[in-house]
């Protein structure tokens, strides 16, 4: 084995990859489908792969198989993966045994669900290296420590007496790293390290992710879906889509020189044409001085917000999770009746709350969610979704209801075909197109937008954004973009506000927020979100003034 | 869109027999051999061909009794099931809603009904209540809607707070529309099959009672009456009193094979991996 | 211990008895306020008037309900449960071998069945969906359907009758050799078993899935670790606190089972007082043995609620 090693310098050499899983449809028999279509990757030792693809890529699938680990029922059912010079699929069992938690570790996107919460810190870190007996208890919590420290952990000598509750998730995400390095493997596969973690938070873990991988030169699958990411600490990228390669090359070569056409799409998919409107003289929705706190509570999620939306334009509300972006949309809906403050809407005063507001204001201001797929009734098809407004409003019925219904399908670009398809039916930017239809049928002045990028694949988004930009043209409408996608928000909106644990710390058009100077916490963010260029993370975390909260 | 041959075959055994039940209550009087009190023979005369499960403790066909037991039974438990569901369904559904005191209220009262087991708190209000058919129904029904009421309360809490509800209460709809239009279809496939389930635990519930000599009064007998009359008979090695029992668990088995089926036909919108 | 565990606890007993005071009061109301005159019901539609007036002067129903509340409730606290009206005979004294007779039976009937379910649950948990799985679900489905006194009467069909191994009714008496009373519950307490074994068995199955489907139990396959090290260190600890849920529930309902079961034995327990005094519509006896019966049933749910917050980690080791 150590021969092998020392030869080629080859550390995992797939071959022709193939994986099954069984899917049991409602109604029919069960069937096989295929995850993973032949796949072939090698992987020197040291270096660092990023697997990348949409949701349905197979990348997990492929990191997972290096362990020889299949989730739920998922099959290896051809092809080989070498690793240190041997088939490991041949192993058996106890091959795999002894090769988990040894050669090869694994970091889970959720480290808060992968930590037991039963057991300290430090004993689930040290656990595999006392498993495979390689080093004893003293030398490898003394070693644990030391990569605690190397990850930039507070306290490092006591935080492994502590349990997965008590650590934060940007500390957690580092821990399970170190947990990963601590029994000296010869690769990890990371799996969506950082992608539960807020952007400001994210940083700082990939800083220490890439930094404890130079270091320890261990080798590394590193998968995720954002390009930008995997381009800050790959040496090779590895383009996959529905269970196939699409491109594999350098990093340089990847992001710079695409050869491929669906990578040129994911590497250019935060480019849209936006030309910035000039705010009107007069908003017709103004938010004053508006303060809101969940209950009886003390605890204000919202402290004198005020920001004000020009007809037809697009005002983002960016900020981070806990920063009370999403509450501000509902204070002014009137889901959660603001404490103080009003919101006046064509001059006049709207009611605090939605029992109180006539149907011709609730007309006027319509919303669209994050996930679309609990945003529609199941149990209604998509011409009832779409018709109920044009009913309800306008009393539209019958024959006319469903032209118009037509019609609407046809602005969001889905074919009359698809107005008695129940939303289970549809995927989800499907989904998504369906519930903006729904706010346009009942043509209003202001579409309140959550989120409504953030739970589908780039590409998908990029069209949703695209189809967003179109409507207003056409119609004219309005929009309250929630998001904490400071991409999404350069490229669609007229003004920004950013929001701060519950307060708008920068405000106005957006070429005059996205210029310097900056306050501390907009140039965290602003210097947080990863960008498409080698080498952007040191530079990044060099010209930092604030640290994130997440740490 | 119901495909007889993609039924499993416990669901359909489960919904055959099931059905053979229903029709022996509904046409007992054509079909049993001997009527319901008629004293056709000798105490405990064995299985023979002209009586098919032998004669009781009184020299009663069995068989007769048992198809007229079917339709005591049946009764019972199905207008205690209709009793207990929809004022468990109506009470649930309207607190989920309406929120607030009226919520808080009867899920109080709910959360202190059934800190009694069921039996216990039936035995206690039936030593005091005259033992006729309203009283075994009312009291029945009422204790056993308690469940339905979490059920349903909790099944429209959940989707209360659905982004698709929350769609429905800002483009400004009514409470009924909310209830009946966005709700109750959703809602629907688990409470078919908790109607299954109360209405099995209707039935065993009913046999207890009876058994334990509180339900139906003779010379009436549903099944549990019957199990009662003909224990004495077990000692002497005979069966008597085991055929009702296995008719009692042959009816829960099948409706329970069928609430099984439409259970996992009705959550399987999306079909899974495993 | 930390302090909100013992807040949180605290707070649980606290409410298990207001719990307690307010299933008496509806105990109390059950057998007085409802409609209709107990004495009537008790002595039926032929009494003479100056009977009834007796009984209600008996009775203390000429008072109102809250002062006999009272006087019952501080009777209950003060260990005196009143007299049978039947037979005039102390209360408390008839009970006192009676709960005995029905603790020995339960206890006897749990010691079989906990162990018992909750390995078969893990049988088949960790034969999922093969046929030890499919079996044991399929008998479960099928227990749950069984009335209580079809599995006794068909134990004691074979048991007592045809095979004459136990006695189809269990006579206990004080005094009784252990030996012998073991064999005389032998058939209610395997009936007991039967009831409530199913249930528990699927429920701990429940518990124990749910545990090993978390994303922890990868974490430490993909360590190395063997299966059974998996479920020791990483599963087990975090089922501990669902499974004693588990078996409190069940227990809870096998104080229910044994109603029927003494019923079918004529075992001299509680469940059997207790009928027998609902058919004579003796209201004290059966207040005094539904209160019992609904303390124990409050007793065991407060204990499977504790067990869960004395098992989290979260509680046990606050931020």
């Amino acid at each position: 084995m150590a021969d092998s090693k020392a030869k080629s310098g080859l550390l995992l050499d797939i071959r022709n990859l193939r994986i099954e899983a069984t899917v049991y449809p409602p109604g029919e028999a069960p069937k096989n489908i295929v995850l993973v279509h032949d796949v072939s990757l090698t992987l020197e030792k040291g270096k660092v792969l990023g697997l990348i693809g949409e949701s349905g890529a197979g990348k997990s699938t492929i990191g997972l198989s290096s362990m020889g680990y299949g989730r739920g029922g998922v099959r290896i059912t051809g092809g080989e993966v070498i690793l240190n010079g041997r088939d490991i699929l041949k192993g058996g069992k106890e091959g795999f045994r002894k090769l988990r938690g040894r050669e090869v570790c694994y970091v889970a996107q959720s480290a808060a669900a992968a930590f037991n919460p039963a057991h300290r810190l430090m004993d689930q870190v040290v656990e595999a290296t006392l498993l495979h007996g390689t080093a004893t208890r003293a030398e490898a919590e003394k070693r644990a420590v030391g990569l605690f420290r190397k990850l930039s952990l507070p306290n490092p000598e006591t935080i492994g007496e502590r349990f997965p509750h008590q650590v934060s998730g940007g500390q957690l995400q580092r821990v399970m790293t170190a947990m990963a390095l601590c029994s000296e493997p010869d690769l990890i596969v990371f799996d969506e390290p950082t992608t539960a973690l807020d952007v400001t938070t994210q940083i700082d873990v990939l800083a220490a992710i890439k930094d404890a991988i130079r270091d320890t030169h261990v080798a590394a699958l590193y998968i995720t879906h954002d390009l930008a990411v995997v381009a800050q600490v790959s040496d090779e990228i590895m383009v996959l889509r529905h269970g196939r390669l699409v491109e594999w090359g350098g990093t340089r070569q990847i992001i710079k020189e695409p050869r491929q056409e669906y990578t040129n799409a994911l590497v250019s998919v935060h480019e849209i044409e936006h030309q910035e409107q000039q705010p009107g003289t007069t908003p017709f929705l103004s938010v004053k001085n508006v303060t809101a706190a969940y209950g009886r509570s003390h605890i204000k999620v919202l402290k004198n917000v005020s920001v004000d939306i020009y007809p037809g334009q697009t005002l983002a509300v960016v900020g981070e999770s806990g920063s009370g972006k999403s509450t501000l949309a509902r204070a002014i809906t009137g889901l959660l009746p603001p404490e103080e403050g009003t919101v006046t809407f064509d001059g006049r005063p709207l009611a605090n709350k939605l029992a109180d507001r006539p149907k011709e204001d609730l007309r006027q201001l319509q919303m669209i969610y994050q996930m679309a797929d609990v945003a529609m009734n199941p149990r209604q098809t998509v011409g009832t979704i779409i018709g109920r407004p044009l009913e309800f409003y306008f009393g539209i019925r019958g024959r006319e209801r469903d032209k118009r219904v037509a019609d609407l399908l046809d602005k969001i670009e889905m074919g009359k075909g698809f107005i008695d398809r129940y939303p289970a039916e549809l995927s989800g930017g499907q989904k998504q197109r369906v519930c903006i239809a729904r706010s346009l049928a009942a043509k209003p002045k202001l579409i309140i937008c959550d989120e409504v990028t953030s739970a589908l694949d780039p590409l998908v988004a990029h069209g949703i954004l695209e189809l967003l930009l179109e409507l207003q043209k056409e119609e004219s409408v309005a929009y309250l973009f929630i998001t904490h996608d400071l991409a999404t928000v350069k490229s669609i909106a007229d003004s920004i506000a950013v929001m701060y644990r519950g307060e708008v710390v920068r405000y106005g058009a957006k070429s005059k927020v996205l210029t310097p100077p900056f306050d501390a916490y907009t140039d965290l963010l602003l210097s947080s979100v990863p960008e498409m260029e080698i080498g952007w993370l040191e530079k990044a975390i060099k010209g930092r003034r604030m640290a994130s909260a997440g740490n | 869109m119901l495909d007889i041959k993609r039924i499993p075959i416990p669901a359909l055994i489960g919904i055959v027999l099931t059905a053979l039940f229903v029709l022996a209550a509904i046409f007992a009087p054509w079909i049993a051999p001997h009527g319901n009190g008629e004293i056709v023979g000798d105490v405990w005369e064995p299985m023979s061909a002209t009586h098919w499960l032998g004669t009781d403790n009184l020299g009663r066909d069995l068989l007769s009794r048992m198809i007229y037991g079917a339709r005591i039974t049946l009764f019972i438990a199905v207008l205690a099931t209709a009793l207990s569901f929809s004022l468990g369904s109506i009470l649930g559904f309207a607190a989920a809603v309406f929120g607030g005191w009226f919520d808080t209220l009867l899920s109080r009262l709910v959360d202190l009904l059934m800190s009694i087991p069921t039996l216990i708190m039936a035995l206690v209000v039936l030593s005091v209540l005259p033992t006729n058919l309203v009283t075994l129904i009312l009291v029945m029904g009422i204790l056993d809607s308690t469940r339905v009421y979490r059920l349903s309360r909790a099944v429209a809490v959940d989707i209360n707070v659905m982004d698709y509800v929350e769609a429905a209460k800002l483009r400004g709809e009514n409470e009924i529309w909310i209830i009946f239009r966005e709700i109750l279809p959703n809602a629907l496939s688990p409470l078919v099959s908790e109607l299954g389930l109360r209405f099995i635990y209707a039935v065993l519930f009913l046999s207890t009672l009876s058994f334990l000599g509180l339900g139906v009064q003779p010379p009436d007998a549903d099944w549990g009456g019957m199990v009662k009359e003909n224990k004495d008979g077990i000692v002497f090695g005979i069966a008597a009193a085991l055929i009702p029992a296995a008719a009692i668990a042959a009816l829960a088995i099948s409706v329970n094979l069928v609430a099984d089926w439409v259970l996992n036909r009705t959550t399987s919108l999306k079909g899974g991996r495993g | 211990m930390s302090s909100p565990i013992v807040k949180l606890v605290a707070q649980r007993v606290a409410l298990g008895i207001l719990l307690l005071l307010a299933v008496s009061v509806l105990i109390f109301a059950g057998t007085q306020i409802l409609p209709g005159d107990v004495a009537q019901a008790i002595l039926g539609q032929s009494a003479t008037p100056e009977s009834l007036a007796n009984l209600r002067e008996q009775l203390g129903l000429n008072q109102p309900a809250y002062v006999r509340y009272f006087q019952w409730l501080g009777g209950v606290l003060t260990g005196d449960l009143g007299t049978a009206m039947s037979s005039g005979q102390d209360i408390a004294t008839s009970i006192k071998g009676r709960l005995w007779n029905t603790l020995f039976l339960a206890f006897w009937a749990a010691i079989v069945a906990v162990p018992l379910a909750i390995i078969l649950g893990l049988i088949a948990v960790r034969y999922r969906n093969g046929w030890v799985d499919k079996l044991i679900s399929g008998l479960a489905l099928a227990s749950t359907s069984f009335p209580e006194f079809f599995i006794g009467y068909v134990l004691v069909y074979f048991f007592a009758v045809k095979w004459q191994i136990f006695p189809g009714i269990s006579t206990v008496y004080d005094g009784m050799p252990f030996g012998e009373r073991m064999q005389a519950i032998a058939l209610p307490a395997a009936a007991l078993t039967l009831v409530v074994l199913a249930h528990m068995m699927r429920m701990t199955r429940a518990a124990i899935l749910n545990v090993m489907q978390s994303a922890y139990v990868e974490t430490a396959e993909l360590k190395g670790l063997s299966a059974f090290n998996v479920i020791r260190k990483h599963a087990f600890p975090n089922a501990i606190a669902p499974i004693i849920n588990v078996v409190m529930l069940n227990l809870a309902y096998l104080i229910v089972g044994v109603v029927v079961v003494e019923v079918i034995f004529v075992y001299p327990g509680m469940g059997q007082y207790l009928v027998d005094h609902v058919t004579k519509r003796d209201v004290p006896v059966v207040q005094a043995v539904g209160l019992i019966f609904a303390t124990v049933y409050i007793s065991l749910n407060i204990i499977a609620d504790i067990a869960a917050i004395v098992a989290n980690p979260r509680l046990r080791h606050p931020k």
